[in-house]
């Protein structure tokens, strides 16, 4: 075996010099400053290094060599991510893939676009317009978020209760691994032979390989889209209104509720003409042809009123249509305004016991005096509890995680799990304990070691070591005692 | 249940402790795929652990035991008006839903309604320790972890006892409709490829004996108006027809012991057409060829349409069957076997000679 020889920075920014503008190699603190954290700010960490190669040539080279001289890698995307997915490894190289950002090709025909990985989400869609097709995943984050981050997050959206997430709308994707060979997974074809690799790594958060080339399947634009706003005067009858729209075998394009604290922030902050006395809202958007959609408006409509809405407004135009959306997709900063900060949670659960875990959320909220507003989507169960706090107030980051921890644990407790879109990072790896067995974690860590057998790749993300786990669990398990003891002592 | 996985487990630690191979038997109705089965390893049969595990059609979310049967599955589905949408082939009443996951085999509407693999949301596995795992879970979303899930697609067993499937299901059409036109096979592949780029609810095209096929279903008024404004003449017993390509009892495949050719290729690619029988389906996506050829031969024609290509059934089945892998692809798939079965006991050779 070859020594292993840790190399210091001077010389890796020497090596990565030889090979790429030393423009984009960044050692300096004032320049490294922007990439210490992603969308999660609160997590915060210096590089090393970061490059930003232009070639896949130049990107197996820093991997042949990080490899080598076992240096630690974060690929990064825009930095969207909410998990801390991409906050830097401090003894290690950031490996920025932000100059690839060019479509390499649409096919009309076959519905296809190949696409570097620094393209963002939403520029697939601009550019498949003029063929009639579009992308279906839909992050929020979709300005700015790139498919290689997305491919790493296994992104989804508004879109994908009918259209599916990431992993169901890609074709292959061309990967250096951590030892620096590169791979194509997939295939043009609409699946390949062998073991799935490719679903392995959608969603592998940058612990398996990094993306350097995309195909996507692209889909036509609908003809017509509407949506129905529904108000409700309860959550519980809210949600009994989208199982009774599944239930009749309507499948929505798109599916979403709010609930009281999140439609007042949103209308105020958009003026949407939302019903402000609602307890919950129902945005329900049905997409196809046109004879179809106002086939469906019509059933859900009589359905919406059947199950008790208390108001009821359906888009006429697109306008109107994009009003209604706007506060939906302006909930988080509208939610920004009323509070100094706020901290997005993404669990998932199983969609009939939602009434029970928002009312159990609103209990904690209570226990630990902070506010939560909701903005999900409903059609998946999947949860973007808004904690509120004040980060200028000592102590209250660390209560609005402690009070995100237990809706996490809350959505595990009903057969969800601790994340739905957003990774596990930094930000969720205790979690990680709650949901999985110390088998299924050594698992996972095994099935890792097979693509990156010195865990070079985002080490200390993801998957938590099995030591870490026994001693959450054994904490957990102290406070537990602790305040059951506080209870009886009362 | 609990005696049934004990079971299994028990059959995995003495294969373990015994060094013997393992051959995983669903309902057997897939033996003809993949490469021949060890002829030394012992039967590990699936077909006692079956049954409804959770069923809430609200959630559009089904979990089962992997023993069960697509006939009993789907019995269940329809009293609810739901279905799988992946339409599996069904080789005879036997065919289980754990052997359809390992095989990832999907039906006409695979191109629009995606395959098992896409509607698998989480599994319970027994790993070459004999450790009984859950990965995924219930719910439609869940990216905490690797997806092992879906890895068992197409890895035809390779990699552990899949023991339970929660996946999503999907309300049934409301109406169906099946139009059909001649039309030669170079032709074909730009007309479905062009009919599958409008915003028209097809869910199937397919192309056998000079003959287009489009299948449309959705809501009634959708599908009447767009058979209208198309080409081509509604076809009377259309759900039948398309019955017949999902379980391959098309007279297409009816010579069972010719060498039958699948190759998944770019929908709208050219492939050259060799001399024997073409059918095609999935706008293109899957071409079936069925005539004598060397899968050597066949690989180079594959890649360049952008794809891979298998011999499904027939032929020889002592060599390899399936597309060949680039040499860091081998390694990651030795690695990963290695990580879920590190004694190699479950379907030694079944995927590849090598693995
Ligand atoms: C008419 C007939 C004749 C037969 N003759 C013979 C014979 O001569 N000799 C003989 O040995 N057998 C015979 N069999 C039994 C059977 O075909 C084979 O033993 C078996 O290899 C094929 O079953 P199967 O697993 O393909 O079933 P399927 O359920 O169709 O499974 C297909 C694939 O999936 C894998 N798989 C299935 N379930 C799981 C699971 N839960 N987890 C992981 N992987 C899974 C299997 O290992 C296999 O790779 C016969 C069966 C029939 C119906
Ligand atoms: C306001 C807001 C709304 C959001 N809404 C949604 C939503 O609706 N749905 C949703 O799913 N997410 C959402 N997100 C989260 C985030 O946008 C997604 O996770 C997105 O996919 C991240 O993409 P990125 O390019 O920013 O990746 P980054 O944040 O840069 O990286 C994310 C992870 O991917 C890895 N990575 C990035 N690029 C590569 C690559 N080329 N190869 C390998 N690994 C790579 C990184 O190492 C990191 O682990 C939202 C975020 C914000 C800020």
């Amino acid at each position: 075996m070859m020594a292993k020889s840790k190399a210091s920075k001077a010389q890796l920014a020497e090596l990565f010099r030889s090979f790429i503008d030393p423009e984009f190699v960044i050692t300096d603190e004032e320049t490294l400053k922007p990439y210490e954290c992603d969308g999660l700010a609160m997590y915060r960490q210096l590089p090393l290094i970061v490059v930003l190669p232009e070639t896949v040539e130049q990107v197996q080279r820093v991997m042949r060599i990080c490899h080598e001289h076992e240096v630690p890698v974060v690929a990064r995307g825009a930095g969207t991510g909410l998990s801390a997915g991409a906050m830097p490894h401090k003894e290690g190289v950031v490996l920025s893939l932000a100059k690839f950002d060019r479509i390499l090709g649409i096919d009309p025909l076959s519905r296809t676009a190949r696409l570097q990985p620094g393209v963002r989400n939403l520029a697939i869609s601009e550019q498949a317009a003029p063929y009639g097709l579009y992308y279906g995943p839909d992050p929020s984050s979709q300005i700015a978020c790139t498919i290689g981050g997305n491919v790493a997050e296994n992104a989804g959206g508004v879109h994908c209760l009918k259209y599916g997430l990431t992993v169901n709308n890609l074709l292959s994707a061309e990967v250096i691994t951590a030892e620096g060979e590169r791979v194509t997974l997939g295939s043009d074809g609409l699946d390949s032979c062998g073991m799935d690799l490719l679903a392995l790594l959608t969603g592998s958060e940058g612990l398996l390989g990094v993306v350097t080339e995309v195909t996507v399947k692209l889909l036509p634009i609908p003809e017509v889209a509407r949506v129905i706003m529904a108000g409700f005067a309860s959550i519980e009858k809210a949600g009994d209104a989208v199982g009774g729209v599944i239930n009749h075998g309507i499948i929505p394009g798109g599916l979403e509720m709010m609930d009281s604290p999140a439609i007042i922030a949103a209308d105020d902050f958009c003026g949407a003409g939302y019903p402000r006395e609602a307890k919950a809202l129902l945005l329900c958007e049905i997409d196809g042809t046109e004879e179809e959609v106002s086939e469906h408006i019509a059933e859900a409509e009589a359905l919406f009123r059947e199950l008790g809405a208390t108001s009821i407004r359906t888009s006429k135009n697109e306008q109107e249509r994009a009003l209604l959306w706007k506060g939906r997709k302006s909930a988080f900063p509208a939610v920004g305004r009323i509070s100094p900060d706020y901290y997005c949670m993404d669990g998932t659960i199983p969609r009939r016991y939602l009434a029970k875990v928002l009312v159990e959320m609103e209990q904690v909220s209570k226990e630990f005096g902070l506010l939560v507003a909701n903005v999900f989507h409903a059609g998946d169960g999947n949860l973007h509890p808004l904690i509120l706090f004040d980060a200028n107030v000592p102590g209250e980051f660390e209560k609005a995680e402690a009070f995100g921890s237990k809706i996490l644990e809350l959505c595990v407790a009903v057969g969800g799990c601790i994340t739905g879109e957003h990774g596990v990072g930094v930000e969720k790896i205790r979690q990680m304990a709650v949901q999985f067995n110390e088998q299924e974690l050594q698992q996972f860590h095994n099935v890792k070691a097979a693509f990156d057998p010195q865990g070079i790749l985002n080490p200390g993300k993801g998957v938590p070591t099995l030591k870490f786990c026994q001693e959450y669990r054994s904490l957990e398990h102290k406070q537990h005692r602790h305040e059951q003891q506080g209870a009886h002592h009362g | 249940m609990a005696e049934q996985i004990n079971l299994l487990q028990e059959q995995v630690q003495h294969a373990r402790s015994n060094s013997r191979r393992l051959n995983i038997v669903g309902g057997g109705t897939k033996a003809f795929m993949g490469r021949t089965a060890d002829p030394d390893a012992d039967k590990l049969s699936l077909a006692g652990h079956t049954g409804i595990v959770e069923y809430h059609p609200v959630e559009l979310v089904l979990t089962v035991r992997a023993g069960t049967t697509l006939k009993e599955i789907e019995a269940v589905l329809a009293e609810q008006g739901q279905c799988l949408h992946f339409e599996p082939p069904r080789f005879g009443e036997a065919s289980t839903i754990g052997g359809t996951l390992a095989c990832n085999l999907s039906g006409p509407a695979r191109p629009w309604a995606g395959s098992v693999r896409d509607q698998v949301l989480g599994i319970r596995l027994l790993n070459g320790k004999g450790e009984h795992l859950r990965f995924g879970g219930q719910v439609m979303k869940n990216v905490a972890g690797y997806d092992v899930s879906r890895l068992q697609a197409g890895a035809m067993g390779t990699l552990g006892v899949i023991t339970e499937i929660s996946m999503k299901v999907m309300p049934k059409p409301a109406a169906t409709l099946t139009l059909v036109q001649d039309m030669a096979m170079e032709e074909a592949v730009r007309y479905m490829n062009r009919r599958a780029g409008e915003p028209k609810p097809v869910t199937g095209a397919c192309w056998v004996d000079g003959k287009v096929y489009l299948r449309l279903s959705g809501a009634r008024s959708a599908v009447e108006a767009t058979a209208e404004k198309w080409q081509g003449s509604v076809m009377g017993d259309g759900e039948q027809c398309w019955r017949q390509i999902q379980d391959m009892k098309h007279n297409f495949f009816g010579d069972k012991n010719a060498p039958l050719w699948r190759f998944s290729v770019g929908s709208a690619a050219n492939l050259p057409v060799l001399d024997g029988q073409w059918m095609m389906d999935w706008a293109g996506a899957q071409r079936w060829y069925r005539g004598q050829a060397a899968l050597s031969d066949l690989e180079p024609m594959a890649q360049a349409a952008g794809g891979q290509v298998s011999l499904f059934s027939g032929g020889d089945r002592t060599g390899e069957v399936i597309h060949s892998q680039p040499e860091a692809l081998k390694v990651i798939q030795r690695r990963v076997k290695q990580s879920f079965d590190p004694d190699r006991l479950f379907n030694p050779g079944r995927l590849y000679s090598w693995l």
